[in-house]
């Protein structure tokens, strides 16, 4: 492994600490307002400063990592799941799940997936609690974005399954199911941790434009997108209201950097 | 598409320009979007509402400054008591933009086109108090009468949005009474006006209005692009400025900038209260009940939203009418006072109590509800932030819910599936009467329980009653008790809770002379024939 692929582990690791133990020493400051510091700048008490409401700019960064840190990544793996599942049994069934598969798949990468998130959240009950407002909001994003890495893992089973390993295994008697489960999918694993390595950065990117459209989670929870909004307002950005924005680039570069390489194991 | 009006007639102005020595002037500001229209009786828009106040002649004009009606086209008029017939005497020797001579006749043919229900004018609608139309008589070709079917209440004030047509111009609406011409039109970029050289004011000396010669309207959607391009000096004015950006450029431009004080915008929150909702019954019985909604409005601390979101540019709202609608401002009321005490004690009367700091009703239920606003408004979305801490204060829980306008219009017009909504509200007009959509309780935009068979409860039923009232009734001290009443009634009652009423905030050009802007629209160019616009020369750039 190189010392930058270390390096950025390390710092997803930090992040992931921090942001994910950082309710215990902010306990509620990400939603409490300091009605009578509201913009105050960066000071000992409050070291990124407060926002227009006067709530701690630090703590609600915290907490975001923390947020992002758990649930993108959550996203990632179930939307992974999923993808494996269709992808992988249109690939090595064939026939008209697979056909069926193709279709589902086309179609779903073929949809505007932002009117949709926007459709699909209007449709949500509206008394939800913050927090579950949030795991729906993520759980609509794995529910939409398990197409493309569908589409790659259909064509690592369609390719496993005729490979010359597949084959002998076959002619020595193998079921299919044996087959799917000793041969098959073991060699899948490499592709379903390069594609769930590559959905988390996506998922966060994802949030991160619905959050900017004050479409993520509802107050008082703080997202990267929704701290992100603070950019919106050209003139009156000042240096610590990037900290969100680095947080975001940082990480992102993380999980490119560290993502492992889609090969097939032969 | 693309239209081109009188090129010659730039070219002529140029000509005069360089002949007389003249440095031709013009007004650079920006228009939100594409005017839908430039026929002036079918606007219904903001933005062709620019064009229609810019170019539009009218009978008479609503000073926005002191709000009275004022002669224009019609040197004067005279109404009978009922409020059904209205005469105008015209100005004599006036031209059309075209030089087709201005009469009686146009104003008839206006008058005809406006009520045809052919036309499908939005300006019409305000006109129609019965299905009988209008008689209209020209006696002389300077006098013309107009009988409508029922007294329409403020019937003069509404001749401000009628700009009169020509019924004889070769060029039918492009032919205009007002200050200014359209000249060009660039789909997506830009509006050019040109000075109507038939306009037939002048100042007091004699000169000729409008003072400027062009006005140039560049379509700009991104706000944060105008505020720079005002910065640069490529704009003369900004209508309707946020906060933010008011103190973004009071920062750099502290002279540049003018807070005219309250607008007749504000910020209101009401509850769903239609019976058929689908929320469960205690939800419901919480939303009808006045003492909630009143715990409710008095846990609100207005001033914090005012002072936070607002950066004080807005002060805490009294009920429907602004401050800013001098003659129908209730000023006997004073907003809800935020005092949680009081909150606590009608919630207990109610049988509502607290536990572990949570709020629960008689039947044990916690008090939770969702609030709905529209996505993508910062403002909107900061307010609901803090009621939700303020509501804190008194156990309840709020869930904030942020949706896309058609979603949320939906449903909070079609399936009534929603509990509270926090959205704004415009009075264009003046009058009471443009209400009459909102207050009748049969109405479809009486909010938290529209379109009532009959009045639910019986402060509705008083309201109706006034409503119509004041809307037959001619005698404006009559009707203003009437609707001094209604918002008594609505201070009581808090079917909607008003939360801020908004500053209006606009940002004028040094080079600018004479603006004075007002809280009515079009604030900063309302008395457009007046502005002058200070010649920059090398040696006073």
């Amino acid at each position: 492994m190189k010392r930058s692929q270390l390096l950025a582990i390390l710092v997803l690791v930090l992040l992931f600490v921090t942001g994910v133990t950082s309710g215990f020493w902010h306990a509620d400051s990400h939603s409490r307002q300091f009605r009578e510091l509201p913009g105050a700048g960066p000071s000992a008490a409050f070291p990124l400063g407060t926002d227009e409401l006067g709530r701690d700019r630090m703590a609600r960064l915290l907490f975001a990592t923390g947020i992002s840190l758990v649930l993108a990544p959550a996203a990632a793996l179930a939307s992974t799941l999923l993808a494996a599942f269709a992808g992988g049994t249109a690939g090595y069934f064939g026939g008209w799940w697979d056909r069926c598969t193709v279709r589902i798949i086309d179609l779903m990468l073929s949809l505007p997936w932002l009117f949709l998130l926007l459709a699909a959240r209007s449709l949500l009950p509206l008394n939800a609690p913050p927090a579950a407002s949030l795991v729906m909001t993520y759980g609509l994003l794995a529910a939409l974005g398990w197409a493309g890495p569908a589409r790659i893992m259909r064509a690592g089973t369609l390719r496993l399954r005729r490979s010359d390993f597949a084959l002998q295994a076959s002619a020595q008697g193998c079921g299919e199911f044996r087959i799917l489960w000793r041969q098959v999918i073991p060699n899948l694993k490499p592709v379903l941790l390069a594609q769930l390595w590559t959905t988390i950065p996506v998922f966060i990117l994802a949030e991160a434009n619905l959050g900017l459209l004050g479409l993520s989670a509802s107050e008082p929870f703080p997202t990267w997108g929704n701290l992100l909004r603070e950019l919106q307002n050209p003139f009156a950005v000042r240096p610590e209201t990037f900290a969100p924005l680095a947080v975001v680039m940082i990480c992102v570069a993380c999980f490119k950097l560290t993502a492992p390489p889609q090969e097939l194991s032969s | 598409m693309k239209r081109r009006f009188t090129p010659l007639a730039m070219l002529a102005l140029a000509l005069y320009g360089a002949l007389a020595g003249h440095t031709a002037t013009e007004l650079r500001f920006c228009l939100r979007a594409d005017p839908k229209t430039f026929d002036p009786l079918l606007v219904d828009d903001g933005d062709s509402e620019t064009i229609r106040y810019l170019t539009g002649g009218v009978l008479i004009r609503i000073n926005r400054k002191n709000q009275q009606a004022t002669p224009e086209l019609a040197a004067s008029w005279e109404m009978d008591r009922q409020g059904q017939r209205i005469t105008f005497h015209l100005r004599p020797n006036l031209k059309f933009s075209d030089g087709t001579p201005f009469s009686a006749d146009d104003v008839a043919f206006t008058m005809k086109r406006l009520m045809d229900p052919a036309t499908h004018s939005p300006t019409a609608d305000t006109f129609r108090s019965s299905d009988v139309p209008p008689q209209i008589t020209v006696s002389s070709p300077l006098t013309v009468s107009i009988l409508f079917g029922a007294p329409v209440a403020g019937l003069e004030r509404l001749f401000d949005q009628v700009a009169i047509t020509s019924a004889r111009s070769p060029i039918q609406t492009r032919a205009v009474l007002g200050p200014y011409v359209v000249e060009e039109y660039k789909p997506g970029a830009e509006v050019l006006l040109g000075r109507n050289q038939n306009y037939w004011k002048v100042d007091a000396k004699g000169t000729r209005l409008p003072y400027i010669d062009r006005i140039r309207l560049d379509i700009q959607q991104n706000r944060d692009i105008e505020q720079v391009r005002f910065r640069r000096g490529e704009l003369d004015l900004i209508n309707s400025l946020d906060p933010d950006a008011f103190d973004n450029l009071a920062r750099v431009s502290p002279h540049s900038v003018v807070d005219a004080g309250a607008s007749l915008e504000s910020e209101m929150m009401w509850f769903n209260q239609v019976p058929s909702a689908p929320l469960p019954a205690y939800k419901l019985a919480w939303f009808n009940s006045s003492a909630f909604r009143r715990a409710v409005s008095e846990a609100i601390n207005r001033s914090d939203l005012c002072r936070i979101v607002y950066r004080g540019h807005a002060r805490p709202a009294e009920g429907p009418i602004s401050p800013a609608n001098r003659f129908w401002f209730n000023a006997s009321l004073k907003p809800h006072a935020y005092d949680v005490a009081s909150a606590k004690r009608r919630l207990e009367g109610e049988g509502f109590r607290l536990r572990n700091g949570l709020l629960y009703d008689r039947e044990g239920h916690q008090v939770e509800f969702s609030l709905l606003t529209n996505a993508g408004n910062r403002n909107r979305e900061r307010i609901a932030s803090m009621l939700q801490q303020d509501l804190q204060t008194i156990g309840i829980r709020l869930n904030v819910v942020t949706l896309d306008f058609p979603s949320l219009i939906e449903r909070i017009t079609q399936t009534f599936n929603y509990e509270a909504c926090l959205l704004g509200l415009t009075n264009l007009d003046l009058d009471p009467s443009a209400q009459m959509n909102v207050w009748l309780s049969s109405a479809p935009n009486h909010q938290w329980n529209p379109n009532q068979k009959q009045p639910a409860t019986a402060w509705e039923a008083e309201i109706d009653k006034l409503m119509r009232l004041q809307a037959s009734d001619t005698q404006a001290e009559a009707r203003k008790r009437a609707f001094d009443r209604v918002q008594q009634i609505v201070w009581e009652q808090a079917p909607f809770l008003y939360l801020v009423t908004k500053d209006s905030l606009t940002a004028i050009s040094p080079e600018l002379q004479n603006a004075s802007p007002v809280a009515l629209t079009p604030q900063a160019f309302w008395n457009v024939e007046f502005l002058r616009k200070r010649v920059l020369t090398a040696g006073n750039r």
